[in-house]
C-alpha cells in the first residue's frame, strides 16, 4: 500500500509540474461547459414552447439536462483518456527509469496500481470541475441529486476501465505518441462497437454491443445503479490491470 | 557475496551471455571488462533481477535472483548505463523518491539524502531540476541514487561513460571511497579505469569469461617478455624492409619481428623478445652495423590493453571501432594525474 502511494504521488506530481494536467483540465472544463450551456439553452427553449402552447408537459431537469450531459461527458472522456495514460509506461521505458523501478524492492503490481490510481485521480479532478456547472442547476432549479451521483459513479467506473486499458497499451511501446494513438483507437472502437446492434441481431452483434463501454453507461446516465453494468466496468478495470502486469513481466523476458 | 554459476542468457537469435561463472568476495571492487556487446550489461541486469537468466544461477548477498528477487533488490544499488533520472524532479526530491522506493522513510531518509548529496558532490544542485543538469552532474546523481540505501552490493554499468577527464577522476575517487564497505562490480571498456579502481578483473568477450584475475597478476603475466618498437631508416634512399626484418630476426633472443609499415625510406617494426631476454642493445648494434640509421628504439610495455586484446581475440582496434573520443582523450590524462 505504501509503495502504491509513493508511485501514485510521484505520477501525480509529474502530471502537475508539466502543462499536461492544466491543459487537460482546461480543455475538459471548456468543452463540458459548452455542452452544459447548450443543454440549458435547449431546455429553456422547450420551457418557453410549452408555455406558449398553454399546455405544460412535465419538464425534468434530470431528464433533459443532466442525463444528456452525463452521456456527453462519458464520450468526451473517451477522447481525454489516451492523453492521460500515454506517458505512464512509455516514458519510463524511453528514459530507462523503468530499470530503477524494476530493480527496486517494489512489486510490479504496486507500480501498476500506483500509476493507474494517479491517472484516475487526474480524471476525478477533471470531473470535479464539472460540478461548477451543476451547482448552477441546483441554485436555479430543483433537480434530484441521486441520479447525478450515480451518473458520476458511472463516469468514474467507465474511466477506470478505459484508463486501465490505456495503461496496458502504454507498456507496449517506448513511444508516447504510438501509445496515445493506439489507446485512442481502442477507446473509439469500444465506443462505436455498439452501433452494430442497430441493424443486426445475430449473436456476434449482441456480443459486440455488450462489450461496448457506452452501452453500459446508459443505466448510469439514467440514474439507475445496475450491478450488471457496474460489474462490466469493474471487470474491465481488472482485465486492463491484469494485462498490464503480464506485459510488464514479458518485458523482462523479451528485452 | 556474489556467486554466478553457468549463467546464460539467450535471446531469440543471439546468445548474450554464455555459461559464465565467477565469484566475488565481500568488499571487493571488481572490474567487468569487455568490448561493447560482450554481455556486460546483460550480466549486470541479471544480477539486479531486471532480467531473468535463461540458464544457470546467480546468487547475490546470499539470495538467488530468481527465487528471492525482493531480498536481492533490497541489498543492491544499481546504476544503469543511462542514469534512471526523472527530468521533471529536483535532485533532492528525486533522491527522496528513490529512498522511499528502497523502503526508507522519515527523518533518517532526509539525513541520508543530505549525506549522499555531499558524498557525490551534488549538494550545490540539490534544488535544481534534473533536466537542467549537465551530464557530469546527472551521472553523479545516478550514483547517489545507487548508494542512497547504503546497499551491500553496488552494480555500476559504465559509471564514467561520457564524463570529462576531471569528472572521471572524481567519480573514480568516489568509487574508491566506497570500496571496502561495499562490494562493487563496475563494467567498463576503458582499461585504465580498471587499473586504477579495481582489485580484480573479469574479462568477458562474446558472452564468455576469458580471464578472471587480479590486475597485478594480469600485468605480470604480460611483463615476462619485452616488446620493442623500432624505426629504421635506409641511408641512401634504398631500403628493403624484408632484408631488415631478416636481419632483426637473426638477433639472438628475438622471438618475433612484426613489420608495421614503411613510409618513404623508413620502416617500422615491433620486436618481441623471448622470456626474460633483453634485446635492445643487440638490436641497436645489429641495425647500425648493417649500415642503416636507427631513428627510434623504445620499449613498449605490454599494457592491460594488449592483454585484453589478446584475450578477447580482437585485432588492434581500428579507429572506427575505438571507443568515443572523449574516453580516449580522457584515459591518458587520468593516468598522469593519478601518478
Amino acid at each position: 500500500m505504501r509503495n502504491i502511494l509513493i508511485i501514485c504521488k510521484k505520477e501525480l506530481r509529474s502530471y502537475f509540474v508539466s502543462p499536461i494536467a492544466y491543459l487537460l483540465l482546461t480543455m475538459f472544463a471548456v468543452i463540458f461547459g459548452f455542452f452544459f450551456w447548450n443543454s440549458v439553452g435547449y431546455f429553456n427553449m422547450m420551457g418557453l414552447e410549452s408555455q406558449m402552447r398553454g399546455q405544460s408537459f412535465p419538464m425534468s431537469v434530470n431528464e433533459y439536462v443532466i442525463r444528456p450531459l452525463l452521456s456527453n461527458a462519458s464520450v468526451i472522456g473517451l477522447f481525454f483518456i489516451p492523453m492521460i495514460t500515454m506517458r505512464l509506461f512509455a516514458e519510463e521505458k524511453r528514459s530507462g527509469t523503468i530499470e530503477l523501478l524494476a530493480t527496486s524492492p517494489i512489486r510490479d503490481i504496486e507500480v501498476i496500481i500506483g500509476k493507474w490510481l494517479a491517472a484516475l485521480t487526474l480524471y476525478v479532478v477533471m470531473l470535479a470541475f464539472t460540478a461548477v456547472n451543476f451547482a448552477f442547476l441546483f441554485r436555479y432549479g430543483n433537480p434530484d441529486w441521486r441520479p447525478l451521483a450515480i451518473g458520476y459513479l458511472g463516469l468514474l467506473l467507465q474511466a477506470g476501465g478505459l484508463l486501465a486499458v490505456g495503461t496496458f497499451i502504454s507498456t507496449l511501446t517506448k513511444n508516447q505518441i504510438i501509445a496515445g494513438a493506439a489507446t485512442f483507437g481502442v477507446c473509439l472502437m469500444l465506443w462505436v462497437m455498439e452501433w452494430v446492434a442497430g441493424y443486426e441481431t445475430a449473436a456476434w452483434a449482441r456480443v459486440l454491443a455488450y462489450l461496448s463501454v457506452v452501452s453500459h453507461f446508459e443505466s448510469f446516465a439514467k440514474g439507475v445503479l445496475d450491478s450488471k453494468d457496474a460489474l462490466y466496468y469493474v471487470s474491465l478495470i481488472f482485465l486492463g490491470l491484469f494485462l498490464t502486469s503480464r506485459s510488464m513481466e514479458s518485458l523482462r523476458w523479451r528485452s | 557475496m556474489i556467486t554466478v554459476k553457468n549463467l546464460s542468457k539467450r535471446y531469440a537469435r543471439t546468445v548474450a551471455v554464455d555459461h559464465i561463472s565467477f565469484e566475488i568476495q565481500k568488499g571487493q571492487v571488481v572490474g567487468f571488462l569487455g568490448p561493447n556487446g560482450a554481455g556486460k550489461t546483460t550480466t549486470m541486469r541479471i544480477l539486479t533481477c531486471f532480467l531473468p537468466p535463461s540458464d544457470g544461477s546467480a546468487n547475490v548477498a546470499g539470495f538467488d535472483v530468481l527465487e528471492q528477487p525482493m531480498e536481492v533488490k533490497k541489498r543492491i544499488g544499481y546504476l544503469p548505463e543511462t542514469p534512471p533520472l526523472y527530468p521533471e524532479m529536483e535532485v533532492e526530491e528525486y533522491l527522496t523518491f528513490v529512498g522511499k522506493l528502497k523502503g526508507m522513510s522519515g527523518p533518517s531518509l532526509a539525513t541520508r539524502v543530505g549525506e549522499v548529496c555531499e558524498r557525490c558532490a551534488v549538494a550545490d544542485v540539490r534544488k535544481k531540476l534534473i533536466s537542467k543538469l549537465s551530464k557530469g552532474y546527472r551521472q553523479r546523481v545516478g550514483l547517489a541514487q545507487a548508494i542512497i540505501h547504503n546497499p551491500e552490493v553496488l552494480i555500476l554499468d559504465e559509471p564514467t561513460a561520457g564524463l570529462d577527464p576531471k569528472q572521471i577522476i572524481e567519480t573514480r575517487d568516489l568509487i574508491h571511497s566506497l570500496a571496502g564497505s561495499h562490494t562493487i562490480i563496475l563494467s567498463t571498456h576503458i582499461l585504465p579505469e580498471v587499473e586504477h579502481i579495481c582489485e580484480q578483473v573479469i574479462i568477458i568477450s562474446k558472452g564468455k569469461v576469458v580471464a578472471t584475475d587480479s590486475v597485478q597478476n594480469l600485468q605480470n603475466r604480460a611483463r615476462g617478455a619485452e616488446s620493442v618498437v623500432l624505426e629504421v631508416e635506409g641511408r641512401d634512399g634504398a631500403l628493403d624492409s624484408k632484408t631488415i626484418q631478416q636481419r632483426l630476426e637473426m638477433v639472438s633472443g628475438v622471438s618475433r619481428v612484426l613489420f608495421k609499415e614503411s613510409r618513404a625510406n623508413r620502416s617500422f617494426f615491433e620486436v618481441e623478445s623471448l622470456k626474460d631476454r633483453f634485446i635492445r642493445g643487440d638490436l641497436a648494434r645489429a641495425v647500425v652495423e648493417a649500415g642503416w640509421n636507427l631513428n627510434e628504439l623504445r620499449p613498449s610495455a605490454m599494457s592491460l590493453e594488449e592483454i585484453f586484446l589478446q584475450l578477447t581475440g580482437t585485432e588492434k582496434t581500428e579507429p572506427a571501432e575505438a571507443p568515443p573520443a572523449v574516453e580516449e582523450v580522457a584515459a591518458p590524462v587520468a593516468q598522469e594525474e593519478s601518478k
